[in-house]
C-alpha cells in the first residue's frame, strides 16, 4: 500500500513495460471490435435494403461501446506516456482530424439514415456510412504505421500498404461477425467475401513485410527475428482456419480465427515498436513514461475497472447474441 | 512538420489560410468545439435524471404516459449522445494536436482523470445506452429501469472527471513544477489535493445544475408547445407540471449558489472577477444589476464606470468579502499579466445572470399557475416557455465563456500561459484549415441535430391529431417497446 502511493518507485519494476502493453492491448481491442463495425460498413455497400436493416440491427447496440476503446486507447497513452501523446498527435495534425472526420461520417451515417424514409436522404447517409467505414481503418492504419515507422507521410510506401492491409483485415472481421449475426443468403455471401478478404489480407501482410524490409533497413533484424516468423505463422494458421471454418458454415470459429489474425497483427506492430514508444522522437518507454505516483494510481484504477469493462462487454454481447432482428430498432 | 506531401499541397493556398496565429486559431477551434459540444454534454447530463424518472415511473405505475415521455426523450438522448461523442472525441485529441506543450506539462495531472473518465464513465454510458435503446424486450422491466440509472451515472461521472481536469487548471494544487530538458513538467505529488482542488466542488455543482436547468427549460418548452396545441394532453401536462416545479427549485438554487461561487472566484482568480465586473480601478466596487452601453465602443471595451448602470453601491465588495462594503477589489489596471478579453467575459456574465433571473421568474410563474390552477390555460405562460426552451443552453454557454475566457492568458492559472501551451510544430495554415473545417462541420452537424429534433416533435404532434393520445390504460397489455 505504501508503494502504491510512493512517488519514487513503481508499484512493480516492470510497470512501465506493462503500461506499454496496456497501450498495445487497448489499441488491439479497438482494432478488433471497431474492426467488426468497419468491415460491416464496407460490406454494407453491396447489400440490399432488407439486408441493410439486418446489418444495422447487428451494428446498432454495440458500435458506440466499441468505439469507446479508441478513447480508452488515447487516454491510456496520455496517462502513461503524455510526451508521446503530445508528440504523436501534434506531428500527425491533419491526419488525426481526418480520422476523426471519417469516424464521424460512419457514426452519423448509420444513425441519421433512420431519421427519414425518402430515397435521397437514405442514400446520402448510407454513402457516408460506407465511405466512413472504409476510410477510417485506412487512415488509422496509416496513423499507426507512421507512428511505428517514424515516417510522417501518408503516401510513403510503408504507411500506405499498412493502411490498405488494415482495411482488408476489417473486412475479414466484419464478415465473420456478420456471419454469426445473420443467416441465409446474406450469410453465404458475407462468408465468401470473408474468405476472399482473408486471402487478400495474407497477401498484403506479406507485401507489408517485404516493403518494410526493403525500405526500412533498421527493421531488417526484427523482420527476420523469431517473433516475426511466429506472427507470420500464426497469421497463416488463423487465415486457413478462418477460410475452412467459413466453408463449413462455422462462423463462431471463424470469428475466433479472425480475432487471431487481428491479434497477430497487433503483436507484429508492437514488436516493431518495442522498446521505443516514439521512434521519430527517439523516445523509449523509460524516457517517456510518467513518474511513479501517477502511474501507480492509474494502474490501480485500471486494475479495478478493466475487469468491469470486460464484464460489460461480455454482458452486452451476450444480451444481443444470436441473429440480429431487423425489426428491433430504437424502442 | 506533419505530412510533407500535404504540406506542399497546402503551401499553394497557405498564405490565404494563415491569417490567424496557431495560438489564436487553436483557441478559436477549441472554444468553438466546446460551444457546440457542451450543448450535447449538458443534454446528456441534464436529461439523464429525467429519463430515470420517466423509466422508473413507467415500470412502477405501468402508465402509458410515462412510456410515451420515456420514448420521446430517449430518442433525443440517443441523438444527443451520438452528437456528444462525435463532438467530444475531437476535444480530447485536441489536447495533443493543438496544445501539445500543455499536454506535456500537465500530462501527469490530467492524463489520469481523462483515462478514468473513459474507464469509469464513458464505457458505462455507452454499454447501457445500448440496452436502453435496443434491449427493451431482452431484459426485465426492472433491469431496464436500472439501465437508465447506469446511463445517468455514466453521464454524471463523465462530467465529474472532466471538471476535475478543468477545475485543476483554474486552481491548480497538488503538483510541483520541475524543469525537464527545458520543458516545465507539473509533477503530481498529492492526487487528493489536485483532484479535489478548491474550484472543483463549486464548478461541479454549478455545472450539473446548469445542465438540469437547461434541459428542464427544453422539456418545459416542448411540453408547453404540445399543451398549447392540445390542452388536454395528459402526457404533456404531466411533463409540464414536473418541469415548472423543477425549474423553480433549480434556478433559485443556481442564483444563490452562483453568488457564493463568484465570491470564491474573487478569492482565487481576482483578475477574472474584475473582468466579470469590468472593474478597472482598484477600490471598493458597486454591484451593477443592469448595464447598458451608451456608445458602440462600450460593447467591445466595456468599462463599468463608463456604462449607464443601475447599481447598488458597495454591494460587489460586500458580497465578495462576505460583509465588508469597503473591501478593496483589485482593478484590471493593477494586474501584472495582460487581461483576458474583458468584453467577452463582461457581457457573457451579464447574459448568464440576466437569463438566470428570467428562469426564476418563469419557474415562479409556472408553479403559481400549477398551484392556483390553470397552468394549461395560460397562453402567455405557454408562449414564454416555448420561446425560452433554448435559453438554458445560452446561459450555459455564456457561463462557460466567463470561466474559460476569463482565465486567459492562463491555460493553467499562474503556471502556464495559453501561448506557451500550443503545439510547437503547428503551423498557421494547418490550424486555420481545421478551424474552418470545424466551423463549417459543426454548423452542419448542429443543423442536422435541430432538424432531427424538429422531426421528433412533428411526429409527436401528428400523434395528437390522429388521436392516439389517450392513455392511462392500466389494463393495457404491458407497455410495448416499438413505435
Amino acid at each position: 500500500m505504501t508503494k502504491l502511493l510512493s512517488d519514487s518507485a513503481y508499484l512493480l519494476e516492470s510497470l512501465p513495460e506493462i503500461w506499454f502493453g496496456l497501450v498495445v492491448v487497448s489499441l488491439g481491442v479497438y482494432l478488433l471490435l471497431d474492426g467488426f463495425d468497419f468491415g460491416l460498413g464496407i460490406l454494407y455497400a453491396e447489400a440490399d435494403e432488407a439486408e441493410r436493416q439486418t446489418m444495422l440491427a447487428a451494428f446498432g447496440p454495440v458500435w458506440k461501446a466499441n468505439e469507446v476503446w479508441l478513447v480508452l486507447f488515447g487516454t491510456v497513452l496520455f496517462a502513461g506516456f503524455p510526451v508521446v501523446y503530445a508528440n504523436l498527435l501534434s506531428r500527425h495534425y491533419l491526419l488525426v482530424f481526418a480520422i476523426l472526420f471519417a469516424l464521424s461520417l460512419r457514426g452519423l451515417g448509420s444513425k441519421l439514415r433512420e431519421e427519414r424514409d425518402d430515397e435521397p436522404w437514405v442514400r446520402f447517409w448510407d454513402a457516408c456510412f460506407v465511405v466512413g467505414s472504409a476510410t477510417s481503418p485506412f487512415l488509422l492504419g496509416v496513423f499507426v504505421a507512421s507512428w511505428v515507422l517514424g515516417t510522417p507521410s501518408a503516401l510513403a510506401a510503408g504507411p500506405f500498404v499498412i493502411g490498405v492491409t488494415v482495411v482488408a483485415l476489417t473486412i475479414v472481421l466484419g464478415a465473420a461477425f456478420l456471419g454469426v449475426k445473420t443467416d441465409g443468403e446474406l450469410r453465404a455471401r458475407v462468408g465468401r467475401r470473408g474468405q476472399l478478404a482473408t486471402a487478400v489480407y495474407v497477401g498484403l501482410f506479406v507485401l507489408t513485410a517485404i516493403v518494410l524490409y526493403g525500405r526500412y533497413p533498421g527493421l531488417q533484424s526484427v523482420l527476420l527475428s523469431g517473433s516475426t516468423v511466429a506472427v507470420v505463422a500464426a497469421t497463416v494458421a488463423f487465415a486457413v482456419g478462418n477460410v475452412v471454418a467459413i466453408a463449413h458454415d462455422r462462423f463462431r470459429i471463424a470469428l475466433v480465427s479472425a480475432a487471431g489474425i487481428a491479434g497477430a497483427f497487433v503483436v507484429f506492430v508492437a514488436t516493431l515498436l518495442y522498446p521505443q514508444v516514439d521512434p521519430a522522437a527517439g523516445l523509449t518507454i523509460a524516457d517517456a513514461v510518467v513518474s511513479p505516483l501517477p502511474l501507480n494510481m492509474t494502474t490501480l484504477v485500471a486494475a479495478i475497472f478493466l475487469p468491469i469493462i470486460v464484464g460489460y462487454f461480455v454482458f452486452l454481447y451476450s444480451l444481443f447474441s444470436g441473429p440480429a432482428r431487423p425489426e428491433e430498432s430504437y424502442s | 512538420m506533419t505530412d510533407p506531401t500535404l504540406t506542399t499541397a497546402l503551401f499553394e493556398v497557405g498564405p490565404w489560410l494563415s491569417f490567424l496565429s496557431p495560438e489564436l486559431a487553436s483557441r478559436a477551434q477549441f472554444g468553438w468545439a466546446i460551444t457546440i459540444h457542451i450543448v450535447f454534454a449538458a443534454l446528456s447530463v441534464g436529461l439523464a435524471p429525467f429519463l430515470v424518472y420517466f423509466t422508473v415511473q413507467e415500470v412502477r405505475t405501468e402508465k402509458e404516459r410515462y412510456a410515451r415521455l420515456r420514448k420521446f426523450w430517449t430518442k433525443l438522448f440517443a441523438i444527443g449522445f451520438v452528437m456528444g461523442t462525435v463532438t467530444g472525441i475531437p476535444m480530447g485529441f485536441m489536447f495533443g494536436t493543438n496544445f501539445a506543450a500543455f499536454s506535456e506539462t500537465a500530462g501527469e495531472l490530467i492524463g489520469g482523470p481523462l483515462s478514468f473518465e473513459a474507464k469509469m464513465a464513458f464505457m458505462l454510458e455507452a454499454v447501457f445506452l445500448g440496452v436502453l435503446l435496443f434491449g427493451r424486450e431482452r431484459v426485465s422491466e426492472w433491469f431496464y429501469a436500472l439501465s437508465s440509472v447506469m446511463v445517468a451515472l455514466g453521464a454524471w461521472l463523465s462530467a465529474f472527471w472532466i471538471l476535475v481536469v478543468n477545475s485543476w487548471m483554474q486552481t491548480p494544487r497538488g503538483h510541483e513544477v520541475v524543469m525537464e530538458g527545458g520543458v516545465p513538467i507539473a509533477q503530481l505529488v498529492d492526487p487528493v489535493a489536485a483532484f479535489f482542488n478548491p474550484r472543483f466542488p463549486w464548478m461541479y455543482v454549478h455545472m450539473q445544475n446548469a445542465a438540469i436547468i437547461s434541459v428542464t427549460l427544453l422539456i418545459a418548452g416542448v411540453a408547453a408547445y404540445f399543451v398549447w396545441k392540445n390542452r388536454d394532453s395528459e402526457v404533456w401536462n404531466t411533463a409540464l407540471r414536473v418541469a415548472v416545479v423543477v425549474l423553480l427549485i433549480t434556478s433559485m438554487f443556481q442564483a444563490i449558489h452562483g453568488d457564493l461561487y463568484a465570491g470564491h472566484v474573487e478569492e482565487t482568480q481576482p483578475q477574472k472577477f474584475a473582468a466579470m465586473e469590468a472593474h478597472y480601478e482598484t477600490g471598493s466596487a458597486d454591484l451593477h444589476i443592469v448595464a447598458i452601453p451608451t456608445e458602440l465602443e462600450s460593447f467591445t471595451d466595456p468599462r463599468a464606470d463608463n456604462l449607464y448602470t443601475i447599481s447598488i453601491p458597495y454591494l460587489a465588495s460586500f458580497l465578495a468579502s462576505h460583509g465588508d462594503p469597503s473591501y478593496e477589489i483589485t482593478g484590471l489596471n493593477d494586474f501584472e499579466y495582460e487581461n483576458p478579453p474583458v468584453a467577452w467575459v463582461f457581457w457573457s456574465f451579464r447574459i448568464m445572470v440576466g437569463l438566470g433571473f428570467w428562469f426564476i421568474a418563469l419557474g415562479a410563474w409556472g408553479t403559481y399557475r400549477l398551484w392556483r390552477g390553470g397552468l394549461a390555460d395560460d397562453e402567455r405562460l405557454l408562449k414564454a416557455l416555448m420561446i425560452s426552451a433554448p435559453l438554458g443552453f445560452v446561459a450555459l454557454i455564456t457561463g462557460w465563456y466567463v470561466t474559460e475566457i476569463g482565465r486567459q492568458p492562463w491555460i493553467i492559472q499562474d503556471v502556464l500561459t495559453t501561448a506557451e501551451g500550443v503545439s510547437p510544430p503547428l503551423t498557421s495554415t494547418e490550424a486555420t484549415l481545421t478551424l474552418i473545417a470545424f466551423v463549417i462541420g459543426y454548423i452542419l452537424l448542429f443543423g442536422v441535430f435541430l432538424y432531427v429534433f424538429k422531426r421528433l416533435v412533428d411526429e409527436e404532434a401528428e400523434r395528437h391529431e390522429v388521436g392516439i393520445e389517450e392513455d392511462d390504460r392500466p389494463d393495457a397489455p404491458g407497455v410495448t417497446a416499438d413505435d
